[in-house]
């Protein structure tokens, strides 16, 4: 145990570290805030099909050599997450079916582009860091954590303000529409945010498992509350924890980051669905 | 001047649901019970009314001070809710959305608004249990206590005892029409034309044939007279 903490200890010197668990904890707070909103809208795959749209946009910035690939991810990715919350109302392709369709033709075309014109020399490598993250959370710039610092304030701060609204459209559309509530206005600020989370997470975990990031605190802490508010507050509390306690699991054991993370979110997961059914809260 | 008044109104998606225009309104205190065949354009008929979907032709007009946001709407379960994690306290102050406006938080006057209502549904003992845990019936009332909160003047309920067992189903109905003689007007969808006769003041009829008139005129009417033995009592 002495030995762990010692060699904790050892590794938190570095800045890359601190950066990685600054980063990871301001990810996973950010995720766990709309995943009890998407769960609820029966919208849970819409993380999965926008990481994959962030997988695609991502192999275009790179064949396309653009410095910052943010500038290209982000954009795509919002206006997929608008296109596909908006298909979700009257479109020929249903829901979930329309994700399903944009989440593997992106994932496809993405690996194409990078096959066709890519110049590393370590391709798979490239595929998997970007599907899995391995290793992208260690090598955070300064410039990096502070855009994700940034825009992980803005999201909670979103959020708060608008915490009431949010829990209306999501509970009721058609109540909330007879009374006035400009329905589709939040619909549309939970798509961009929910864009926006993705892109950011996807340096942590990669693109694949991000949808762990944001179903899993909001499913575990909907088996132990009743109440919106402390699912709310506890799916971010097990959120951060689940990252924390990955992350540092991820650098003492050296596996990789995002696998750990989502091992960890499950295993709460099943944690949290025990306690619920031993206390019967949701009978 | 009527509560609303709609004149050679044309309801549906794009293509008229209806073959001819409705023309009909809804005084203060009155009970308005919408009938007509599964598909005739009941729930089409009330979105319309509640502006969520765009009217083909014609007017709706709100009159005596009500303004197009103080309706208060009961919407037809859905399956999003039935495993919604939110207490009853919650459900009813978003009731409050509609006044709070760009305000962000509910503030003091309408947290208290919630309660009364809650009391007056009579579930101020689940005040702060789960909504997922409460049977068909005070589910039911949560959103009714939910619609009080945007308004004291009218209610539009899109049938409000779909699913529920007759002994809840009753209560409910009584609960609407201790409201309704508290002075909130009602307007709501029904199969159950009995249920129609027993409580309404008036009655519409939607479908291939129209009817607006009181309740004791639609008895009375052929249309009536054909509807209701063999409609009566069915869900």
């Amino acid at each position: 145990m002495g030995d762990m903490i010692e060699k904790l200890q050892y590794y938190l010197q570095y800045p890359f570290v601190q950066y990685a668990l600054i980063v990871g904890v301001l990810i996973a707070l950010c995720s766990s805030l709309l995943g009890v909103t998407l769960v609820l809208k029966r919208f849970s795959f819409i993380g999965d099909g926008l990481s994959h749209v962030a997988f695609g946009a991502l192999a275009i910035a790179s064949v396309l050599k653009v410095q910052n690939s943010m500038f290209v991810v982000m954009p795509i990715t919002i206006v997929s997450a608008v296109l596909l919350l908006r298909t979700g109302q009257n479109a020929q392709v249903k829901g979930d079916a329309a994700i399903a369709m944009l989440s593997v033709s992106a994932l496809a075309l993405g690996y194409l582009i990078m096959n066709l014109f890519s110049t590393s020399s370590n391709l798979s490598g490239d595929v998997c860091t970007t599907l899995f993250g391995s290793t992208s959370i260690l090598t955070l710039t300064v410039g990096e954590v502070w855009l994700c610092v940034i825009l992980s304030v803005v999201i909670v701060i979103i959020f708060i303000v608008f915490y009431n609204k949010i829990f209306a459209v999501t509970f009721d559309e058609s109540f909330a529409k007879a009374v006035g509530t400009n329905v589709n206005r939040y619909n549309l600020l939970i798509a961009v945010t929910i864009a926006v989370i993705i892109v950011l997470a996807m340096n942590l975990v990669g693109s694949l498992l991000i949808s762990a990031l944001i179903i899993f605190p909001a499913l575990s802490a909907m088996r132990l509350f009743n109440s919106f508010k402390s699912v709310t507050i506890f799916s971010a509390v097990f959120s951060v924890v689940c990252a924390l306690l990955g992350m540092v699991t991820a650098i003492l054991a050296g596996t990789p980051v995002g696998s750990t993370i989502v091992a960890i979110d499950g295993a709460a997961f099943l944690v949290c669905s025990i306690i619920g059914i031993c206390k019967g809260v949701n009978k | 001047m009527s509560l609303i008044k709609c004149t050679e109104l044309m309801i549906g998606y794009n293509m008229p649901i209806l073959s001819q225009a409705l023309d009909f309104s809804v005084e203060e205190g009155d009970y308005l019970t919408i009938v007509g065949e599964n598909g005739a354009g009941k729930s089409t008929l009330m979105k319309t009314m509640l502006r969520l979907i765009p009217a083909l032709s014609g007017n709706i007009e709100f009159g005596d001070g009500l303004s197009a946001n103080e309706i208060g709407y009961l919407p037809q379960q859905t399956i999003v809710q039935r495993d919604f994690p939110a207490s009853v306290r919650e459900v009813v102050v978003s009731g409050c959305q509609g006044t709070a406006g760009f305000r962000p938080f509910y503030n003091e006057e309408e947290k208290k608004l919630a309660e009364k209502n809650i009391k007056r549904m009579g579930m101020e003992e689940y005040i702060n249990q789960s909504y997922r845990n409460l049977s068909g019936g005070q589910q039911q009332r949560v959103l009714l206590a939910r619609a009080l909160c945007a308004t004291g003047k009218l209610l539009l309920l899109d049938e409000p005892v779909a699913g529920l067992d007759p002994g809840a189903m009753k209560d409910l109905y009584e609960l609407i029409q201790r409201l309704n003689k508290e002075g909130v007007a009602i307007i709501m969808i029904s199969h159950d034309v009995q249920v129609a006769f027993q409580y309404a003041k008036h009655i519409l009829h939607v479908g291939e044939d129209m009817f607006f008139g009181t309740a004791k005129e639609y008895m009375e009417s052929e249309m009536g007279r054909r509807f209701a033995p063999g409609k009566g009592g069915e869900q």
